[in-house]
């Protein structure tokens, strides 16, 4: 069965033609070509994929493209503005927050989920909350500490 | 996974109406267990029947001597609710257990009530508070709905509404969780309720069960200490790569007395 899905995907309306088992991550990143949002493991574990849907922060791999239908969806691309880095992405920079980078874009969407709960978390609470974000290579302290300098500089504002 | 046809239906009549007319179409919610399980091809329904667009399936209910939560709420809603917070604390902590963050944001208390994994949390709240569960068509009470390793008494095609929780005098969870995913290896949940003290395991067995011995001594003398001694047997226990049968009757022991030092305390 083949089905039309529109969202919104960083404030632009978008639609595509696809079969109704197609994953929503497919249909970002194959049908409309933003390849930010990444896939480590297909398998729900990884969370490379995690993208914004209304709001909340998802694993893209583990939710068909059609029960995205009508939703307001926000990826890696839509995080920074105008050119400039988001607070959060900078954090990472400056924090080397990142290595290989595969996990990175998952790292920051989830980030933002959890600033947007709790804008100023402890160290405890920032690594319970990246229980479903796996890195491979950083070994996780400055992902931490990244996203602690990222809360406090959006804080700050 | 396979191809199927996409629903999503507004009303139960419409969603009904679809699973009357297909034999092999499923009902989806937040498709953590059920499109990981079509990735696999273990599952390849015909059809799917998302519930999410039908309304008055994800409310949190509060009446005073009970709450109800909605087959639909999700994992996070249900960790965040004042309302739940206010009745049973204890349901807050185990939804908040669950898993990550991105599972909680999706995944839903009908789900997992539906799924019946042996592994799941909410199996052990829903028998160890004697909750009830609502379908489209009756209410089962908690202790005739576990059944076996994922088989519960909904029939085939039959809807879960909610999930009505009668408010307990006290009670708390304590899992031993499976390091990678939070799943329960054993999680037991230790609860007075104005008929009587209950304690109900998961992770241990096929599905959730009570374990009535350490009920009886509870009931005699509330302390961790009455639970010393009271012999768990692992022969219809599971056993798997995280851990033997043994190990999930000695560590069956050990959660209830931490569920009942965390009431003590
Ligand atoms: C990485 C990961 C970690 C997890 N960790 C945990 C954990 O620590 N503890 C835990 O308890 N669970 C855990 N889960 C499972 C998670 O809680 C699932 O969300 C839950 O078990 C199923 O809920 P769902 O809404 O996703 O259901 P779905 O996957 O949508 O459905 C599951 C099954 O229930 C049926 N169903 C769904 N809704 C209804 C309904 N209203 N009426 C009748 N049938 C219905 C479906 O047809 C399907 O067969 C984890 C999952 C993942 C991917
Ligand atoms: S790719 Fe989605 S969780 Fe790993
Ligand atoms: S930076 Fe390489 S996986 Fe995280």
């Amino acid at each position: 069965m083949s089905i039309n899905v529109s969202f919104t995907l960083n404030g632009e309306a978008v639609s595509a033609h696809v079969a109704s088992r197609t994953l929503l991550v497919e249909m970002i990143r194959e049908h409309l070509g933003r390849t930010g949002t990444h896939v480590g493991c297909d398998t729900s574990q990884c969370g490379a994929c995690v993208i914004h849907v209304n709001g909340r922060s998802v694993k893209s791999c583990t939710m068909l493209a059609a029960q995205a239908d009508g939703a307001e969806i926000v990826t890696i691309e839509g995080v920074a503005k105008n050119g400039q880095l988001h607070p959060m992405q900078e954090a990472f920079r400056e924090h080397h927050g990142l290595q290989c980078g595969f996990c990175t874009p998952g790292m920051i969407m989830s980030a933002l989920d959890l600033v947007k709960q709790n804008p100023d978390p402890s160290e405890k609470e920032i690594r319970e909350w990246l229980e479903g974000n796996l890195c491979r290579c950083t070994g996780y302290h400055n992902i931490v500490r990244a996203i602690k300098a990222g809360a406090d500089s959006m804080r700050v504002g | 996974m396979y191809e199927f046809n996409y629903h999503r239906p507004t009303s139960l009549d419409e969603a009904r109406k679809i699973l009357g007319d297909n034999d092999e179409a499923k009902l989806l919610a937040g498709g953590m267990t059920l499109l990981p399980t079509m990735k696999m091809r273990l599952a390849s329904p015909s059809d799917l029947v998302d519930l999410s667009n039908i309304e008055g399936l994800a409310d949190i209910i509060d009446s005073g001597d009970a709450i109800e939560v909605g087959a639909m709420v999700c994992h996070a809603e249900v960790a965040a609710s004042d309302v739940v917070r206010a009745a049973i604390p204890a349901l807050s902590d185990l939804a908040n257990s669950i898993g990550d963050a991105q599972v909680r944001n999706r995944g839903t208390i009908g789900g997992s009530v539906a799924n019946s994994d042996p592994a799941a949390d909410y199996p052990a709240a829903v028998l160890g508070l004697n909750a009830v569960v609502k379908t489209d068509r009756r209410e089962i009470s908690a202790d005739d709905y576990f059944k076996a390793l994922f088989e519960t008494a909904l029939e085939p095609g039959e809807i879960v509404i909610s999930v009505r929780f009668a408010r307990p005098k006290r009670a708390a969870y304590s899992k031993f969780p499976n390091p990678a995913s939070r799943y329960a290896i054993v999680g037991v949940m230790v609860a007075e309720t104005t008929e009587g003290i209950r304690v109900a395991v998961t992770g241990a067995a096929g599905c959730a069960y009570r374990a009535t011995a350490m009920e009886d001594a509870l009931s005699k003398d509330f302390s961790a200490g009455a639970l010393e001694g009271i012999a768990v047997d692992a022969a219809d226990l599971l056993s798997d790569l995280h851990a033997s049968a043994e190990y999930r009757a000695h560590l069956v022991g050990v959660m209830a007395r931490r569920a009942v030092r965390q009431l003590i305390a």
